[in-house]
């Protein structure tokens, strides 16, 4: 079969990498970028406020911790689902894969009913600056996390017979699936101090 | 794959397991300094500084950032130097206030 994408196995000699993992990784660039200035926003917003409220007297501590528990576990699962085809186990790489689409799925669940919560209460992002700054992260957030579910839940599904094909090249897409999910782990990371507990 | 990637790949494996175990640990401590009710400044500082060590293990383990090829650095560098970039330019627009002006709140 004619390889019509260059370098998906391969690595290009000039810069040592097959080209979806540079073209994930300057993605991801842009993505901190475009967190970055809603991080920087809601700095300025901050420091320049003469009262802000702190997190934990309006939002939910233990569900948002729960929350984080379940987006690391779900980045563990997607390491271990890109593990598993290098050791050539491409049971427990769906295993793995669909618990990472599960997670995916429960820290939406958790976020809806969170949301839900917050409107039940009649605060919305009209209500207060905090509250703009809330719904704007969490919900850009939220958007990567339903991007990732959907990429995710496709090489669970028919993406996944490549492995019976070219089960290098389903391999690396994993591993740049991965960079994705890890780096929305990652985010959350930072998200869930900077707004629910400071 | 070789017996020696295959090794390799299982060693990672365990690695994995010890990042998720610290990463869950640190998750419960930054709760638990939350609830000390530390000084807004220190609250802070501790909750970004946990913060940091977990995205750090995040990417160094799960993003395999620790062993990575030059140009994927190069371009994080120049990353990180935008990033603080933007960062400050915003903060430095809230100091910069014409002399005389009267800022009202």
């Amino acid at each position: 079969m004619p390889d019509t994408i260059p370098y998906t196995t391969h690595e290009r000699p000039d810069t040592g990498l097959y080209n979806a993992k540079i073209g994930i990784w300057l993605f991801l660039a842009s993505e901190v970028m475009l967190f970055g200035a809603l991080f920087s926003s809601y700095v300025l917003l901050r420091v320049g406020s003469t009262n802000w409220p702190l997190g934990h007297t309006i939002l939910n501590v233990p569900i948002a911790t729960f929350n984080t528990m379940v987006l690391i576990s779900s980045s563990v699962t997607m390491v271990m689902a890109w593990a598993s085809l290098k050791l050539n186990n491409f049971k427990k790489y769906r295993l793995y894969l669909g618990l990472t689409v599960l997670c995916g799925l429960i820290f939406l669940v958790v976020k809806g009913f969170e949301y839900n919560a917050k409107f039940e209460h009649h605060l919305f992002p009209s209500t207060s600056t905090f509250m703009a700054v809330y719904f704007t992260l969490t919900g850009l957030h939220g958007l990567h996390v339903i991007g990732g579910i959907i990429v995710n839940a496709y090489f669970l599904g028919p993406g996944s017979k490549m492995w019976f094909k070219e089960p290098e090249r389903l391999t690396n897409r994993i591993e740049v699936s991965g960079l994705y999910w890890h780096f929305v782990d990652l985010v959350w990371i930072f998200l869930f101090p900077v707004l629910y507990l400071l | 794959m070789s017996e020696h990637h295959i090794d390799e790949v299982k060693k990672s494996v365990r690695i994995y397991i010890t990042v998720f175990v610290a990463l869950a640990a640190l998750t419960v401590v930054t709760v638990a300094v939350s609830y000390f009710h530390l000084s807004l400044v220190a609250g802070i500082a501790v909750a970004l500084f946990i913060a940091t060590i977990k995205g750090s293990l995040v990417a160094c383990y799960f993003m395999h950032l620790i062993s990575e090829k030059k140009l994927i650095y190069a371009v994080l560098a120049l990353t990180v130097v935008f990033f603080f970039s933007l960062l400050l330019l915003t903060l430095s627009g809230h100091h910069n206030t014409i002399t005389g002006t009267q800022i009202v709140s």
